[in-house]
């Protein structure tokens, strides 16, 4: 049976709205106007024990209201959800004691204790015993480099600092399934080669199911084996990487050095971006095979350099979504 | 039982030692009571000389009522947590709600400490002055007078119950928020009808007769005036048991609407932001 189940969970928001400026707030004061947005709109979908799931979208889409309902904090207004079994927000405690969540924007660290001081809180507040708290501490503490950090106050850590605590603060109860909403958000490249190198770990050594949310397609490419995409309150596409790739478009990109600074064309090829002698070309590898694309190209051109590869999933993920606005 | 408590017991040392780094706010606390005291004393001893009239409280007991309000400020419920505030303003609530205990109990747990963190702070020196270095400099008649020892146990138990009341007061205020965001209009009138209402200003035998059985009757009576008068002895200690009635009786009457009202808020409740 799956871990999670979804099945078409809505959930609406009330928004005040007033209109700008003085005379706009006066009137708001006699008659509210509101408007409904409906955060998620059917969503379904099931996630099984031990998948690591990249959950992406632009903001707005319904992503954060979905991972605050898998964690029983938001009551949808219609739809079913269970997570092992259980309804999150009919049995929250018993719910929350499974699960971990890191909410990136946001700590759940205390500000002003130091980072060990924030962990005895939550083992205590978890009612974690002393001997499995000691034993998942010291492991995390390895795996993620905090030795130096444990006597640091949470306001003096710098942000990388800070997401690494934070990822163990949500791992110290040991939960077999772990939401992180925007974990390498405003991270460096060094940290966020950290989290990710974690995340991986977490998923393929310990069996944790992990949903991730992310706008840093990187995260996706280098972690998730299923990418759910959710726009509008809606689930969009729900596969790995590739078949998300095949759906949208099968487009392969070949981007040549010319010697010479001339016009390049091919009747089976768009030119996508021109950068003085760099021409990047969009072809189709199925109409015409990569292998033939290039002996076309380099026999009628000079060519200083070469190389094919997918569109980015960024591309692929913005027309996802203008196909679904078109739509 | 040890077990089930252990996350509150946990919650509440880690705020008592960060209130209590808050040293520069007792001192300067400690000298604006001592002040607020001084004022006080002056205007209930020049009311004192004018009149002939009969005294609902003597003159010594209001010294000592005016010390006990002033030492023990910080138990009353007057302010929302700030750190509830800055949750539901940041919507790091999120993870107050990740946490698998009672919501309410956890925020009367912080409330504990609210209320209590900063009165160890303070009531030592305080009492200290009142009691000891007043009549040193020759000014007796407004010391705080030891209690008996039987109206000292009674006044325990009785301040014991005023807080546990001020901090069913402190949640309510607290899930408030979860409606307004802000809090500042409700923190403005209870500061004002805790401060009025429960003895602090002026001290609750003092308000004219038509006004005394609205106000005993009040919660409010229980977070000062009652433990208070039983401390002076104004209230005999074989009245003890009514009085903490009506502590508990109001502590039951509120905690019970913080938990409806909290659950209510937690079904409309929008966690800010992304």
């Amino acid at each position: 049976m799956p871990q999670i189940i979804v099945e078409d969970l809505v959930k609406t928001f009330q928004i005040a709205e007033r209109a700008a400026g003085l005379w706009g707030a006066v009137r708001g004061l006699a008659r509210r106007r509101h408007h409904t947005v409906r955060a998620l709109d059917g969503v379904s979908f099931e996630i099984e024990a031990g998948e690591l799931v990249g959950y992406i979208g632009p903001n707005g889409a319904g992503k954060s209201t979905t991972v605050k309902t898998l964690a029983g904090i938001l009551v949808p207004d219609s739809g079913r959800c269970e997570v092992r079994g259980r309804v999150p927000w009919q049995q929250r405690i018993p719910h929350v004691a499974e699960i971990g969540v890191v909410f990136g924007q946001r700590t759940q660290l205390w500000w002003d204790l130091p980072v060990v001081e924030s962990f005895e809180l939550l083992r205590d507040i978890y009612r974690v015993s002393t001997a499995h708290y000691a034993k998942k501490r010291d492991e995390l503490i390895a795996v993620l480099d905090l030795a130096k950090l444990l006597d640091v106050p949470v306001r003096q850590l710098s942000l990388g600092q800070r997401m690494r605590c934070d990822l163990a603060a949500a791992l110290l109860h040991a939960p077999p399934i772990v939401f992180l909403d925007e974990p390498t958000i405003g991270l460096d490249a060094v940290s966020k080669l950290a989290v990710r190198d974690f995340v991986k770990r977490l998923n393929r050594d310990d069996g944790v199911t992990v949903i991730l949310t992310t706008h840093d397609m990187d995260d996706i490419e280098t972690l998730c084996t299923r990418v759910l995409v959710i726009g509008n309150g809606k689930i969009l596409s729900d596969g790995t990487l590739a078949d998300l790739r095949g759906r949208v478009t099968r487009e392969r990109w070949l981007t040549v050095d010319l010697v010479d600074d001339e016009p390049i064309a091919d009747p089976d090829a768009t030119v996508i971006s021109r950068e003085g002698k760099r021409v990047c070309l969009a072809f189709d590898p199925q109409a015409v095979p990569p292998a033939e694309m290039i002996r076309r190209i380099t026999s009628a051109h000079a060519i200083r350099d070469l190389f094919v590869e997918n569109p980015p999933i960024e591309t692929i993920i913005a027309r996802l979504y203008a196909a679904q606005i078109a739509t | 039982m040890r077990h089930r408590l252990r996350p509150y017991r946990a919650i509440i040392s880690a705020r008592f030692r960060m209130l209590l780094q808050y040293r520069a706010a007792a001192v300067a606390g400690v000298f604006t009571q001592i002040f607020f005291g001084f004022v006080l004393i002056m205007v209930y001893e020049a009311f004192d000389r004018s009149t002939t009239a009969a005294r609902p409280l003597p003159f010594a007991q209001v010294a000592s009522y005016v010390w006990l309000g002033q030492a023990l400020l910080a138990t009353l419920p007057w302010n929302a947590d700030s750190e509830v505030r800055a949750m539901v303003r940041s919507g790091a609530i999120a993870y107050e709600l990740c946490r698998p205990i009672d919501l309410y109990n956890l925020w009367y747990a912080r409330a504990i400490a609210l209320r209590t963190a900063p009165t160890v702070l303070r009531v030592v020196p305080m009492t200290v002055f009142a009691m000891v270095v007043l009549p040193l400099i020759g000014l007796d008649e407004w010391r705080l007078a030891p209690p008996t020892l039987g109206a000292g146990l009674a006044f325990a138990c009785a301040l014991v119950c005023a807080v546990m009341l001020g901090c069913a007061i402190t949640a309510l205020i607290n899930i408030s928020l979860l409606w307004t965001l802000s809090g500042e209009g409700i923190v403005m009138v209870t500061t004002s009808a805790v401060s009025l209402l429960s003895g602090m200003i002026v001290p609750l035998p003092l308000f004219p007769d038509w006004a005394q059985s609205v106000l005993q009757w009040l919660p409010f009576a229980g977070l000062a005036d009652l433990p208070f008068r039983v401390y002076t002895g104004n209230i005999p200690l074989d009245a003890l048991a009514l009085v903490l009635a009506r502590q508990l009786g109001w502590t039951v009457v509120l905690v019970a609407a913080g938990r409806w009202l909290l659950a209510r808020g937690m079904r409309r409740v929008v966690v800010q932001g992304g």
